[in-house]
């Protein structure tokens, strides 16, 4: 019980960030037809610029300020980058981003160390907030958990009920249209770029001092990032949104059985000396995400929501 | 009377004389390359980049196979070297077995090996190939990256065949002797390397004019014409994959017999990304592009490294500036500067290509300047950035400046001359 209950608590928590993390790729991708491969390093970007911040600021500043900084360098990006690539179609941008994510970890490694550094949780968040089963619950997990679902409240609100919401809508699907209306389209998709980024740049600052902040965290999550959007099916959030929590649930179930597969095949007569016996369901939870990932582009290429194929 | 029609048409076939300079010359300069290299006596450093070269070659070329010819975009290539590389570790260790106990693999020579690593690589390649050919673009890619970290999350895990983190070793000193080579010493090796690499480049350049490596052209420029014609895209693409991996095995097989010994590092996303900036930073329109990245970036990676820390951060530099300047890569770089000078041997012409490269190298010198002295200052050691007998400390504003000021002189002038009129784009 106390178990599927951390298991839930947690993997409701990684499920949001990585919504997070994914609802600004899932929009960029949508809108412009390119999976950012270097989408985590604007999550890591987030993390190093609020550590920085956060030692003259305070966390509290930092956390408004590093996603705008991140913002800003999406925008730079986008223009004097993504932009000219453009023209060249969809498997030049991939290269781009993909030559952009090294590019952006070597320089934190030459910026901040090749080590993780000591981004931590503000003091005024250290403290459990309620005992379950007997095991304290940081107060901090809780924050990261307010912060997600406002948001995804935001991020809702904005698209779904707003003017501007309704012009990046319309130049998901209909850019042309929207161009002739006499809105400035690749302006659009410099801003949801920016946007996007700084999305992930607040996972970041809300995910750096949970998780680790090191030069290799982008690597670690983005392409469970990719397996987010990709399964959550192209231009849709709410697919993201599920997709999301359906992965953030799987990885920290898989990590909480602790059993190998000799014991759960135990009636099949695997033994645990075997390569097969001895591997746990722990140990597999890295390789879930992927797994589904490949399925769902074998069995269902749109994926759980999208409404067109990429 | 009745042939007058006949004589009129043009004879559009290309002519011997150039069939033979364009397929048969480079192919006969390479091998006179590769024979010409053990003359000059080359150290063992030499020599173990020279093979690492050959082995890259191969496996860049295999990969372009895919990227440049197929339009298949891969982030998992590393996973059939890999396993080519596996099947020929494991035949290496059945050799050895074989020559105490006896059995088939007594009859195999050693030289062979790459041969299990094409098959073992050809066989990956046609059972991953099946479900991930269906599509292409994109979600290739991404099935690609995610069948990457599948396979490579599984080396670790099946301890028998992939040997866990310290991988498995063996002995290529067994077996039946071919051609009177021990592969012994590092020289015999360099044979055993050279006559690899320069069958998989001929056979892989004699795939490019088999029809279905034209037809593999066509499936990347218009797929939909393809299929207008009567082929079925998927299916080319399918057998395209599985030659490449084959070819990408034979390089993990090379490799295997060079280095004796495969860990599952070699099956991870990060050798399959280091393949893609090979083909790409080459030139993946040319066949000859991938060859060239082979030898700038394994010269890169083996010298490169001792010089500088942040090798990784120029090799990415190097790769976004080919993106977005030159995408036709350094072979494309090379062939459009030979073909501007044979065209206009001018004055002109010349400076302009002369205040072309003397930007290009400013702006280079420039970032290298500011990219030293923040590595030296990051490190925190009061080290100082000492090219060519200049000092230059990163406590001082004096060399951020001089950095600064090369990187924008440069890069203005470019910009200048790129608005002139365009050149190598």
């Amino acid at each position: 019980m106390e178990t599927v209950v951390f298991a839930l608590l947690n993997g409701l928590i990684y499920g949001l960030l990585l919504f997070m993390l994914s609802s600004g790729l899932t929009l960029i991708f949508s809108m412009m037809g390119v999976l950012n491969m270097a989408h985590a390093s604007f999550y890591m970007l987030g993390a190093y610029f609020a550590f920085t911040l956060g030692q003259h600021t305070g966390f509290w500043f930092a956390l408004f300020l590093a996603p705008i900084c991140v913002g800003a360098a999406g925008a730079c990006v986008e223009k004097w980058g993504l932009r000219k690539v453009h023209a060249r179609g969809h498997v030049a941008e991939l290269l781009f981003t993909f030559g952009l994510a090294y590019v952006i970890e070597e320089l934190v490694k030459i910026i901040w160390g090749k080590f993780a550094v000591a981004y931590e949780i503000p003091p005024e968040l250290n403290y459990s907030l309620f005992e379950l089963f007997g095991s304290q619950y940081p107060a901090y997990r809780i924050f990261m958990l307010a912060v997600s679902i406002a948001m995804l409240a935001g991020l809702w609100y904005l698209l779904k009920r707003t003017r501007v919401g309704l012009i990046i809508q319309a130049s998901l699907t209909h850019p042309h249209m929207v161009s002739h209306l006499g809105h400035n389209v690749p302006r659009i998709f410099m801003l949801v770029f920016a946007a996007g980024c700084a999305l992930a740049g607040l996972a970041g600052v809300i995910g750096g001092n949970y998780l680790v902040t090191e030069p290799s965290m982008a690597f670690s999550i983005g392409p469970i990032v990719f397996v987010v959007v990709v399964v959550g099916g192209m231009g849709s959030l709410e697919g993201a949104f599920i997709a999301s929590l359906l992965i953030g649930f799987l990885q920290t179930f898989a990590i909480s059985i602790d059993s190998n597969f000799a014991e759960i095949f135990s009636f099949a007569g695997l033994s645990a000396d075997g390569d097969i016996g001895r591997i746990t369901i722990a140990s597999l939870a890295p390789m879930l995400p992927f797994l589904l990932l490949v399925l769902m582009l074998m069995l269902r290429p749109r994926g759980l929501m999208g409404e067109r194929e990429f | 009377m009745t042939d007058y029609s006949l004589d009129r048409v043009p004879d559009l076939a290309p002519s011997a004389r150039y069939k033979f300079a364009t397929r048969v010359l480079p192919l006969l300069l390479l091998a006179l390359i590769l024979l010409s290299i053990p003359l000059f006596e080359p150290s063992r450093t030499w020599l173990s980049l020279f093979n690492a070269i050959g082995i890259n070659m191969v496996f860049a070329l295999s990969y372009n196979m895919l990227l440049g010819q197929a339009g298949m975009l891969s982030f998992g290539h590393a996973v059939y070297f890999g396993l080519g590389g596996y099947a020929a570790m494991h035949g290496m260790n059945a050799i050895e077995n074989a020559s105490y106990d006896g059995g088939i693999w007594a009859a195999f020579p050693m030289f062979a090996l790459p041969l299990v690593g094409f098959a073992g690589g050809a066989l990956a390649g046609a059972v991953i190939g099946w479900p991930s050919c269906r599509r292409a673009g994109v979600p290739f890619a991404m099935i690609s990256l995610g069948i990457a970290e599948l396979v490579a999350a599984a080396g670790f895990m099946f301890i028998s065949v992939f040997g866990g983190e310290e991988g498995i070793t063996g002995d290529r000193m067994n077996g039946v002797e071919l051609f009177g080579l021990s592969l012994g010493p590092l020289g015999e090796v360099y044979w055993f390397i050279a006559f690899w690499t320069f069958l998989g480049v001929a056979l892989m350049y004699a795939f490019t004019r088999t029809p279905l490596g034209k037809l593999a052209q066509a499936v990347r420029d218009n797929p939909e014409r393809v299929q207008f014609v009567g082929y079925n895209p998927n299916r080319v693409r399918y057998l395209v994959f599985i030659a490449a991996g084959g070819f990408a095995g034979l390089a993990g097989g090379m490799s295997a017999v060079s280095y004796e010994i495969f860990t599952p590092e070699s099956l991870s996303v990060i050798p399959s990304g280091l393949v893609l900036l090979m083909a790409f930073i080459g030139g993946a329109r040319y066949f000859a592009g991938p060859i060239l990245g082979a030898v700038v970036l394994t010269y890169m990676q083996s010298n490169l490294s001792d010089y500088s820390e942040a090798w990784l951060l120029y090799l990415g530099l190097l790769f976004i500036g080919m993106i977005l300047f030159a995408p036709g890569g350094l072979a494309g770089l090379l062939l459009s500067g030979t073909t501007a000078l044979r065209q206009s041997l001018s004055g002109k012409g010349l400076v302009r290509a002369g205040a072309f490269a003397i930007s290009a190298l400013l702006s280079a010198a420039g970032v290298i300047v500011l990219v030293e002295l923040a590595v030296r200052h990051s490190n925190g050691f009061g080290e100082a950035f000492e090219p060519f007998g200049f000092h230059l400390a990163p406590d001082q504003m004096m060399p951020w400046t001089v950095g600064l000021v090369l990187a924008g002189v440069g890069m203005g002038s470019l910009k200048v001359l790129s608005k002139q009129g365009g050149m190598g784009s």
